[in-house]
């Protein structure tokens, strides 16, 4: 097993390595000319609108807990996959319950109207 | 030193320095930052354990989620706005805390037994997951279920006004 992940963290360091040297390479080798438009922070091009660090609708904490909790849910269907013909039927209904459980939650979401943006 | 060992050294250098930046960062956000370098760190030396779907699931589940979260969450506070935003509870009942936690995790890892792990091929251990999940820990598994359903009905609850309809 010990050098079985070693090409993942020479995959690492490489990508790691590639990112610091060009960044290196633009603050040794780049001319500096600053100017107030050059100073100011990137907003996709256009002139920046209000401060960077505004307050986030509660909406996105809402998706990603949403996300969340599908993605534990998925989490435990792994290690079901993989027994799933030792443990046949048993497993299915052990499965059942749980995504059962959890449609629960989804319908109550859906029906709360939490999966609108609006 | 083996290479295991100096591998391990610099993942728990990793994991423990970005802690500090966690806990020692006056701006929030880069603390919620740092603790993605924590959150790595212990995906990485589950992987050295040999504990590849664990450190598969830490990466998705604390990296790709939990993180999102925290940030999301620091987001919505008003409070981000003032410099320092991650301010000192006080060193005195700091040291309390940390004294306390220390010795007693220091009590349990010298009673604890070590072993030697057998060197060799790693087994996959997903499977063994699952026969423990479906099998012996079949409750705690279905009590998940409803932990995150509440979650999820928590989440709405806290959030959302009600619509009509």
């Amino acid at each position: 097993m010990k050098f079985q992940y070693v090409p993942v963290l020479i995959a690492f360091g490489l990508g790691g390595l590639v990112a610091a040297v060009f960044v290196a390479a633009g603050m040794f080798l780049g001319p500096r000319r600053p100017s107030p438009v050059k100073e100011a922070a990137f907003e996709c091009g256009n002139p920046p609108s209000g401060p960077a660090w505004g307050r986030f609708s509660v909406k996105f904490y809402l998706t990603a807990i949403l996300f969340i909790v599908f993605d534990v849910e998925v989490v435990f269907m792994y290690p079901w996959a993989v027994l799933f013909r030792p443990l046949g039927v048993f497993g299915l209904v052990e499965m059942s319950v749980f995504v059962l459980v959890l449609t629960v939650g989804l319908v109550y979401v859906w029906r709360k109207g939490a999966l609108e943006w609006d | 030193m083996p290479v295991t060992t100096a591998v391990f050294y610099l993942l728990a250098a990793v994991t423990l320095g970005s802690a500090c930046g966690v806990a020692f960062g006056t701006n929030i956000l880069y603390s919620a930052f740092a603790l993605m370098g924590t959150f790595l760190g212990v995906a990485a030396i589950f992987v050295l354990l040999g504990a590849d779907f664990l450190g598969v699931i830490q990466l998705f589940v604390y990296v790709g989620g939990i993180l999102v979260l925290t940030l999301f969450a620091v987001m919505l506070t008003h409070r981000i706005d003032v410099q320092v935003s991650n301010r000192a509870v006080g060193r005195l009942p700091g040291l309390v805390v940390v004294g306390v936690v220390a010795t007693w995790m220091i009590r349990v890892a010298r009673a604890a037994r070590w072993t030697e792990g057998q060197p060799g091929p790693p087994a996959a251990t997903t499977a063994g997951i699952g026969d423990a999940f479906l099998g012996t820990y079949v409750l705690p598994f279905e009590v998940a279920s409803v932990v995150l359903l509440a979650a999820l009905i928590g989440a709405i609850v806290v959030s959302r006004k009600e619509v009509k309809g």
